[in-house]
């Protein structure tokens, strides 16, 4: 089933989505109770890169060494951005296996993200100068609590609460999805996409990496592709209304605008709400009154409608 | 809003019992849903109607919850001062139901009879299996309203999305806006009226002779509902080239021969 919320203020101020955020998704957990996950969009000390990165998955059978492992791969993935000439900021310890790491580099994403995936069970969850992706198993709160959101202020933001179909229960999983190895970019879906393999595959020859077998995770990677040919954002989506089969509602983000696409049977829930201040969007009505007061006029996007706004 | 509290199996208060909140003042009674869980407003509403003896009740701050107002088997007169979330008005027989604000999707699944108006827009499968009754949406609707209908009258004042009337077998629909692609897709029998354009006609759906009883229904309908005049209405029925139902199935054929 899964549930899928964004909001985006229109007038770029910031306010703290990473509470917003958590109460829109956990008034949505009834919609899928096996992981929760954020993209939030911030705005990094220094203008720095921000890296959030897992060594180990939230499930992982933890044996005698997974301690020190742990610590080993952490000294790697520091030694290795250090290699190639980023200088770190701050490393933050979220859990004992997920990380966020700040730092200044001017080099190539890919060249960075590569080097750091090469790792032994090393994922680079997002990468960009505003993106944070944040997910784990569990309900919203539990997620907030463990990577302390309470003080997190950005412009926009997106969540997803997963209620697992396709593929396996653990953070790899887990949605949002960053669209590797291009900055800033990350989608939350509701769905299930027919063509997954397909695309797959062909996203694969041209060189993209897929961590999970969760299908929802190729469009955060076709939409960046077709944006890395020169495509805006809406054109992107506009075009995979006929590349991408399947039932799906899907909300893309990048640094300034914020994206929704339906498919052509509209056959996932979506409602969305518009303000001069603010726009807000979740499967359920029901999570936009967590972060608008008093009584709100709302509607149903209709089948193959994209819509995008700017912050 | 107060946190819902799960039993072992997982079953959402499954001992709740009603809050008794409502000021009952003779045969009406008003209550605040504010701080109450889906099942307790539900339960208060039951004790109004069943055992207070109540006929009319409305209901404050519903705040889009689900399944709110279902399953209620008498007349009475329900009024809701806001949104509802999924499954709003579902399975009734009976009552005349007014919402301030929006519903979600499925509302007024499998009502068997009464009156449903909504002020705002519905989501989709809007009167989904709707047995008889009328509900009235003056907003928009999702896609796939009145699907699998099997009576009474579906009146949308806004736009409605695709397969609208999706295997409708009885019954009215009738749209003031425009309607998406797939209209009356496999749709059995029944009567869908378009004021406004149609993006595509689903599979045996086709155009339909206007007749008196038409002019007749629609008027009554947009009188007691205060539409207004009726504007021009395109009919559209079922073009009953999909009916097989004189071949048999080859067990079958063996039972008849």
């Amino acid at each position: 089933m899964c549930g899928i919320a964004g909001i985006i203020y229109r007038d770029g101020s910031q306010h703290p989505i990473g509470d917003e955020m958590t109460r829109m998704l956990q008034s949505m957990k009834h919609r899928g109770p096996d992981s929760t996950g954020y993209a939030l969009y911030g705005s990094p000390e220094n203008g720095n890169l921000v890296m959030r990165y897992k060594l180990a998955d939230a499930n992982t059978p933890r044996d005698f060494e997974f301690e020190e492992r742990l610590r080993r791969h952490r000294a790697i993935v520091e030694s290795r951005l250090a290699a190639l000439g980023a200088r770190i900021d701050e490393v933050e310890e979220e859990t004992p296996y997920a990380f966020r790491v700040s730092f200044d580099y001017d080099g190539d994403l890919k060249l960075l993200a590569d080097f750091v995936e090469d790792i032994p069970e090393a994922e680079v969850l997002s990468l960009g100068r505003a993106l944070e992706i944040v997910k784990d198993l569990g309900d919203a709160e539990s997620v907030h609590d463990q990577y302390g959101l309470s003080g997190f202020t950005g412009t926009h933001g997106i969540g997803h609460v997963r209620m697992a179909t396709e593929s396996e229960v653990d953070i790899a999983g887990a949605h949002p999805y960053w669209a590797y190895p291009y900055s800033d970019v990350a989608v939350v879906h509701n769905g299930q996409l027919t063509n997954y393999f397909m695309w797959r595959r062909r996203l694969e020859r041209a060189g993209r990496r897929f961590m999970s077998e969760c299908d929802s995770e190729i469009i955060a990677v076709y939409l960046a592709e077709e944006m890395s040919k020169g495509a805006s954002l809406k054109e992107a989506m506009d075009k995979s209304l006929d590349e991408l089969d399947g039932v799906f509602t899907y909300i893309a983000v990048t640094k300034d605008e914020l994206g929704v696409a339906k498919d052509e049977l509209a056959a996932k829930p979506l409602v969305l709400y518009e303000s001069d201040g603010l726009v807000a969007l979740a499967s359920e009505e029901i999570a936009i009154r967590q972060v608008v007061e008093g009584e709100i006029d709302t509607y149903d996007p209709f089948e193959r409608e994209v819509l995008v706004w700017a912050r | 809003m107060t946190q819902i509290t799960y039993d072992a199996r997982g079953l959402a208060e499954p001992f709740a019992d009603a809050p008794r909140i409502a000021e009952v003042d003779g045969t009406r009674a008003r209550f605040d849903a504010q701080d109450l869980t889906t099942r307790t407003i539900n339960l208060e509403l039951r004790r109004l109607l069943y055992e207070e003896g109540v006929e009319e009740v409305e209901i404050d701050n519903p705040g889009s919850r689900h399944s709110l107002a279902v399953g209620i088997l008498t007349r009475c007169r329900i009024t809701i001062n806001g949104s509802l979330g999924y499954f709003g008005c579902g399975l009734i027989d009976g009552p005349e139901i007014h919402v301030t604000g929006r519903v979600g999707w499925s509302a007024c699944e499998n009502m068997m009879s009464g009156v449903v108006v909504v002020d705002g827009n519905a989501g989709s499968l809007t009167g989904a299996a709707l047995r008889g009754g009328d509900v009235v949406v003056r907003g928009r609707v999702g896609a796939r309203t009145g699907i699998d209908q099997k009576g009474g009258t579906i009146i949308v004042g806004g736009d409605a999305g695709s397969m609208t009337g999706f295997m409708m077998q009885r019954g009215r629909i009738v749209i003031l806006g425009d309607v998406g692609p797939g209209l009356g897709d496999s749709m059995y029998d029944g009567t869908i009226y378009v004021a406004g354009t149609v993006k595509s006609l689903g599979i045996d759906c086709v155009p339909g002779e206007w007749t008196d009883a038409d002019t007749e229904l629609v008027e009554r309908k947009f009188r007691i509902y205060g539409l207004g005049d009726p504007p021009e209405l395109q009919k559209f029925v079922c073009g009953k080239v999909l009916y097989n139902y004189d071949s048999l199935e080859p067990a079958e054929r063996k039972l008849v021969i």
